[in-house]
């Protein structure tokens, strides 16, 4: 592939700023009141060219309504998003499309996130069709060599998705997504569905991928091993809101927040002689329409305190880049 | 935890589940699949066995089989026996296997809402187990209920005993489903990847909830998973399975420190880990990779199923099955090559 562009300007990839999101909940039957859903509450980061930010944190706590939004397929609530430094919050269609050919997203599911009656080099090549970039010789060129890259055979190109293996299909997806040579990816739990062996074949394209061409990635997943791993820098997300935020080596040796604290201490490691030392949080999230006063997060926490309750933390620079919520961090 | 002495058989009390030679098949428009072939284990009373591999290994149909739930056609139970005490289950009529299951032996899935009914209350339905298991009253029994999921962990399970599963969360809902598994005191628990579905939190509730019943009732548990971590903090023992047949199988600490078999090597090395940057190890290492994929069942080839993606393959791998065979006391594993596996590890630096 030619002509792979990392962005040429100097600043961020991406600058999200205050970021909100609220859904309308339609009244349930049983459930709670009708009521907003603060799926994303005042997020803010930056990722770099080349850079990879993870983005942890239990389910349902905005992880993908995060990604859904910075990527426009939701309207944002509140804050700013700028893509390389342009503003494209408030844009609409027709000026937001060349801002769209700038990032792309890998879905968790290979299986549903693909289209069943196109074949497999339409998938790969539609967004060029659609952008209207390439004569179809130049099209099919381009999914040729795109095939390779991904690691797929070039006659699999009149396959259908049902005649590929789930890791094949992710490896499709990304062939997809890299057609428009974006600056951005989101993977939102891109091998999540995949199994151990072929996990490991995706994450390594991934992070080929991003070397050859300096694409920045957000990186969602509920692993925390596989975040450690591919991310530079990682947020951790509670209830809508970023709890901690830093460097990965600084979060995974040196978490500051009870709650990323519970969270690496809940994944099990693979090695039986490994001594568990377990400060597990009890129970589930809880609402993200009727959340707890104070920190959030006090409900769960082993060293909440009585100003826990009604005084909610600021996120708050406590070593260089390295930023947490905590009344007592 | 506690360091597994003599590998399979140290520490726990009988044999309570002995599974010998089942082979089940399932009929497909490319032909006939072997999805279990041939495979043999036992658990003993208080022990975990963790059974490991890809997806499609046939970890499912294995338990499905030994609780007569292969669905027939296409599915069909060819062969073996499954030894509860001196029953052997794979023989009994349905009606009485029927009587076993949920009973003598319990069910956990992925999915709650595969054994859970949604039109019935979660204590109604904990309650109906316990009755047909002790042929109490139902109030007794509607007691028993509610004690069990306070037992899981559920907070006001009184309340929550009135309640629907679709108005308990999922974390909720998978400990109603093992309040109601183990409310009949089951002498075997078959986990299949009971907590894939859930976050690491309500991941490491569930576990330990599991390992504390089990020290309590001493139940024999047999916890099927993919999940690598989850085998190294549960299993006492592990039986590691690619298409359809057993390959390797040690205790848990051998199985980690000197796995035999070329496939379980591979494993182990394709999964990132937490402790590489904990422990001040490279976290930049390039994950190794397993190549290929998983063979398709109905076209396996002659020798060895693992010969097209492994490194040490050769042309008797390729000819001929290796057999799954004893390296030493405690540690089988079906690979021509398990001995050059052994030094290969100890040169990688184990
Ligand atoms: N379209 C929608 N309408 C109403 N609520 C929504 C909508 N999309 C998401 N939500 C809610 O917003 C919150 C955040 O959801 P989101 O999908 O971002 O979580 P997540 O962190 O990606 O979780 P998971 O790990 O399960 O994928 C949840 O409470 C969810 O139910
Ligand atoms: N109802 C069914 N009909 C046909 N094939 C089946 C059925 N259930 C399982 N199989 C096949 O049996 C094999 C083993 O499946 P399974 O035991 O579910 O694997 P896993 O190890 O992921 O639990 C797979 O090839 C699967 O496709
Ligand atoms: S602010 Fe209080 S409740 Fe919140 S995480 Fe810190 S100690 Fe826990
Ligand atoms: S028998 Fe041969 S192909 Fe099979 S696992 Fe052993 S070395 Fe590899
Ligand atoms: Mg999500
Ligand atoms: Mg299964």
């Amino acid at each position: 592939m030619t002509g792979a562009a990392p962005p040429a300007g100097v600043g961020p990839v991406l600058e999200v700023d205050g970021l909100r999101k609220y859904f309308v909940s339609p009244r349930r039957l049983l459930g709670p009141q009708a009521g907003v859903v603060h799926a994303v509450d005042g997020v803010s980061f930056t990722i770099e060219a080349r850079e990879t930010l993870g983005l942890v944190g239990e389910s349902g706590c905005g992880k993908s309504t995060v990604g859904r939004t910075v990527l426009r397929l939701l309207k944002p609530t509140d804050g700013t998003i700028r893509l390389l430094g342009d503003d494209i919050t408030r844009l609409e269609s027709r000026a937001l499309r060349p801002y769209r050919r700038r990032m792309q997203i890998i879905f968790q599911d290979p299986y549903s996130s693909l289209d069943p009656r196109m074949t497999a080099g339409d998938i790969a090549g539609e967004l060029l069709g659609v952008h209207g970039v390439s004569s179809r010789a130049e099209r099919h060129e381009r999914v040729a060599e795109l095939f390779s890259r991904v690691g797929l055979r070039r006659d699999q190109i009149g396959n259908y998705p049902h005649e590929f293996s789930g890791g094949q299909r992710q490896r499709l997806g990304i062939a997809r997504a890299l057609s428009l040579q974006p600056s951005l990816i989101v993977c939102d739990e891109p091998v999540s569905a995949l199994d151990v062996s072929i996990q490991a074949q995706v994450i390594n394209l991934l992070m080929d991928l991003q070397a050859e061409y300096g694409l920045s990635y957000l990186f969602i997943a509920h692993d925390l091993a596989v975040v450690e791993h591919i991310s530079h820098r990682v947020a951790v997300m509670y209830l809508g809101r970023i709890v901690e935020f830093a460097d990965k080596r600084e979060l995974f040796a040196n978490p500051l927040h009870p709650y990323t604290e519970s969270l690496l201490d809940a994944v099990p490691v693979p090695d039986p002689r490994r001594v568990r030392r377990r400060r597990i949080v009890r129970g589930d999230v809880p609402s993200p329409i009727d959340r707890p006063s104070g920190c959030h997060f006090h409900t769960r926490c082993p060293y909440a305190v009585e100003r826990c309750r009604h005084e909610d933390p600021a996120l708050r620079e406590v070593a260089p880049g390295h930023r947490v919520a905590c009344h007592l961090r | 935890m506690d360091q597994a002495g003599t590998p399979g058989t140290s520490g726990f009390g009988d044999v309570v589940l002995e599974v010998d030679d089942l082979v089940t098949t399932f009929r497909t428009p490319d032909g006939v699949a072997p999805a279990v072939d041939g495979v043999s284990f036992e658990v003993r009373a208080g022990e975990t066995l963790g059974v490991v591999g890809e997806s499609g290994c046939g970890k499912s149909v294995t338990a499905l089989s030994i609780l007569g739930l292969v669905p027939s056609p296409p599915g069909c139970v060819e062969r073996g026996t499954a030894l509860l005490g001196d029953r052997d289950l794979l023989a009994l009529p349905e009606r009485t296997l029927a009587d076993v299951r949920g009973n003598e032996i319990a069910m956990i899935f992925q999915e709650p809402m595969t054994s859970l009914n949604p039109v019935l209350t979660v204590g109604y339905q904990i309650a109906e187990t316990v009755r047909r298991h002790d042929g109490g009253t139902r109030p007794g029994a509607m007691r028993r209920a509610v004690e069990m999921l306070d037992l899981v962990g559920i907070p006001e399970a009184q309340r929550r005993a009135r309640e629907y599963p679709h108005q308990l969360s999922g974390g909720m809902r998978q400990r109603a489903m093992i309040a109601m598994a183990l409310s009949c005191e089951p002498k075997v628990l078959i986990a299949d990847e009971p907590t894939t579905a859930l976050d690491v939190t309500i991941q490491a509730q569930v576990l330990d909830l599991i390992r504390e019943l089990q020290g309590r009732l001493g139940t024999a548990v047999i916890l099927i998973t993919h999940d690598l971590g989850v085998i190294a903090e549960t299993a006492h023992r592990v039986v590691v399975m690619y298409a359809g047949r057993k390959v390797e199988e040690a205790d848990v600490t051998t199985l980690f420190d000197a796995p035999r078999h070329p496939y379980t090597r591979g494993l182990l090395a394709s999964v990132p880990t937490l402790d590489a940057l904990r422990d001040g190890a490279a976290g930049e290492r390039r994950l190794a990779e397993i190549p290929g994929v998983v063979p398709k069942l109905t076209g396996l080839p002659d020798g060895c199923a693992f010969a097209p993606r492994c490194p040490l393959a050769d042309g008797r791998c390729a000819s001929t099955r290796p057999a799954f065979e004893e390296q030493r006391p405690g540690h089988s594993a079906a690979c021509w090559h398990a001995h050059t596996a052994r030094e290969a590890a100890r040169e990688a630096g184990q």
